[in-house]
């Protein structure tokens, strides 16, 4: 349950920016109904705020005319809408059976090591957050992780390592 | 050896932009189906043509449409929806060709909507395909711009449109209901069935949900006809399919052939067999959802009549290997990890019994297991199989285990002889926490 803290519909409305609400607006001319653009209005927010606060929350459930409550249950059923802040970089392990097969514990427990945290953590300097993925759809280049938007496969250790370096 | 899919693929190369597709014979099909045939005309050509759902079900497209209600009195707006949620581990089809050809999935939308005369067309991509949402997002631009779509297409009476939806990450999606639910913007469950969303489907009107895949033989059916479709097959199938192989093979890939070219071939000649020190074992056929075939069903044709044979489905075509150097129990662990974690939770016996079967093959895994826990597994496929959940994700999930348990069950005998996992997996091989929650969950807050 989300606290309500005495702010008005108006008030949240004023939290999100103008980009954002003007992107907002853009994937409601997709659908006939507004509650249909929840999912792309909180990756909005999302992507410009980095995650999903209750008041980022709050303010996109009244652009959308949807209960808090509702929209924090499409919100967190997914794998890829963030509810806590997470590191200036996401690493997404993917941990499903054909990168398994190839080596992705191998991976993961050099990301472990070299990042010094555990799956779900983010390093101390904000940083990466590791999350495992399930199958990223690039069985072919096996195993595979995601950092932010960009695909890497064919991962080794001392890729992983390379790969790091690109996301300071 | 023709492939109408993948004609315009070329590997590591940008995409035919409006121009050069068109150049290349694009849009051809909408030109054709516009001008020269009725809607019914294509639907009957798409029956004849007797493809087949490439998502996983092999459910036959023409009979699909033709249960949408036609004619002046239908209930409007209709949509076609694409299936591009493609999250079955294992499978990378879609994909390619989404980022490789992404102004087919236009045009086999166009010519499938005008057969069904929908209004509005969705793309349901998931969230990771990038790429393949830049693309998409071009190439509906530039339709657009063109007049392939929006208000009356190349100057007909027919109107139709494209949007791009992209989601958040969760394999439920996948099932159309789901879909349907999450492209409403609600939790994407299943939803009871009938009715049928072809005739009760988004926001209550008439829908087709179809794959990728499926979709993108519509266009070439239209323009080169049902004969020459049903000729690209060598089964009773027609046309080409996607296959695809990942796991310890020399050259995981993924390649159009004719429908039903065997198993062995595929294997053999497109992925050039094992990599050097591992041996075959077994493969799921078509994803993480379809039982494990062994060395004797190699020669079977990979097929929709066929596959069964082997008691198991050729569903979405894209192989996964079991090698001699990968745990069984281990391998069936992470495949039930998987179903168990995506489970929507809507009915129990799936988010109970597939949290259990995850948790028994772990602690068989870690060396603890008792015989009893196999008798166990084994009745859970049948608790879980089809008819005893609302949807078919649990008995998807009890296909790998029911042959794995049959193929691999003195494997399984092993681990509780030698209480640990002789693959060195396990509580002290593969350092603890396994089992871990959905990614969205598990972030812990930062100090």
């Amino acid at each position: 349950m989300i606290e309500n803290s005495g702010l008005s519909t108006y008030n949240y409305l004023m939290m999100l920016s103008d980009i954002e609400k003007a992107e907002i607006e853009e994937e409601l001319s997709h659908y006939p109904d507004k509650q249909a653009a929840c999912v792309e209005a909180l990756k909005v927010v999302q992507r410009h705020r980095g995650w999903v606060s209750d008041e980022s929350l709050k303010s996109v459930a009244a652009l959308l005319g949807m209960t808090c409550d509702e929209l924090d249950g499409v919100a967190t059923f997914y794998n890829l809408i963030f509810r806590k802040p997470v590191g200036r970089h996401v690493i997404l392990l993917c941990d499903s059976i054909s990168c398994w097969t190839c080596g992705c514990d191998a991976m993961r427990k050099s990301l472990q090591a070299r990042l010094g945290i555990s799956m779900g953590e983010t390093t101390l300097d904000g940083r990466f957050t590791l999350l495992p993925i399930v199958c990223l759809g690039a069985c072919d280049r096996a195993p595979t992780m995601m950092v932010d938007d960009d695909l890497h496969g064919n991962l080794t250790t001392e890729k992983v390592d390379r790969v790091l370096e690109q996301y300071p | 050896m023709e492939r109408p899919l993948t004609r315009n693929i070329k590997p590591n190369a940008d995409p035919l932009w409006l121009t050069e597709y068109e150049k290349a014979g694009g849009y051809e099909s909408v030109r054709k189906a516009l001008r020269t045939m009725a809607p019914p005309d294509i639907q009957k050509l798409v029956t004849d043509s007797t493809l087949r759902g490439r998502g996983g079900a092999g459910f036959p497209t023409g009979k699909k449409w033709s249960f949408v209600p036609m004619g002046p009195d239908a209930p409007r707006p209709k949509y076609l929806v694409v299936n591009a949620d493609e999250m079955e581990p294992g499978t990378f089809k879609d994909r390619l060709l989404l980022e490789g050809d992404p102004h087919q999935m236009i045009e086999s939308m166009i010519v499938s909507a005008y057969a069904i005369q929908a209004d509005v067309g969705y793309i349901f991509l998931r969230m990771e395909y990038g790429i393949a949402a830049a693309r998409l997002r071009k190439a509906i631009g530039e339709a657009r711009a063109k007049g392939y779509l929006g208000r009356n297409l190349l100057g007909s009476d027919f109107s139709f449109d494209i949007y791009l939806h992209t989601s958040a990450g969760r394999y439920i999606c996948g099932e159309e209901t789901a879909l349907l639910n999450a492209l409403e913007g609600k939790r994407a469950i299943p939803r009871a069935k009938p009715p049928f969303p072809q005739v009760v489907g988004l926001w209550g009107k008439p829908t087709i949900v179809q794959n990728v895949e499926t979709l993108c033989n519509v266009p070439h059916i239209i323009t080169h006809g049902v004969e020459w479709y049903r000729h690209l097959s060598r089964g009773k199938d027609g046309g080409t399919k996607i296959y695809g192989v990942s796991g310890n093979v020399k050259r995981p890939g993924a390649w159009e052939l004719p429908m039903g070219t065997s198993i062995r071939e595929i294997l053999e000649e497109h992925a050039d067999g094992m990599r050097d020190g591992f041996a075959f074992r077994g493969l799921l056929p078509g994803g993480a959802s379809t039982a494990m075939l062994v060395e004797e069903h190699l020669d079977l044709p990979m097929d929709f009549e066929s596959i069964p044979q082997g008691g198991s489905r050729m569903g979405t075509g894209t192989m996964i290997l079991l090698d001699d150097q990968t745990c069984p129990v281990g391998f069936t662990q992470n495949l039930e990890h998987f179903f168990a974690q995506e489970s929507c939770g809507w009915c129990t016996p799936c988010w109970e019994g597939l949290s259990w079967t995850e948790r028994i093959l772990q602690s068989l895994e870690d060396g603890q297991g008792r015989m009893e826990d196999i008798d166990v597994l084994a009745m859970h496929t049948k608790l879980l199989g089809p008819g005893r959940t609302f949807c078919a994700l649990a008995p998807g999930a009890m296909d790998p285990l029911q042959s794995l348990l049959k193929y691999c069950r003195a494997d399984f005998e092993r681990h509780i002889h030698e209480r640990r996992c002789p693959w060195g997996n396990g509580r002290d091989g593969a350092d603890g926490a396994r089992i871990w929650p959905v990614s969205s969950s598990m972030i812990v807050p930062t100090r």
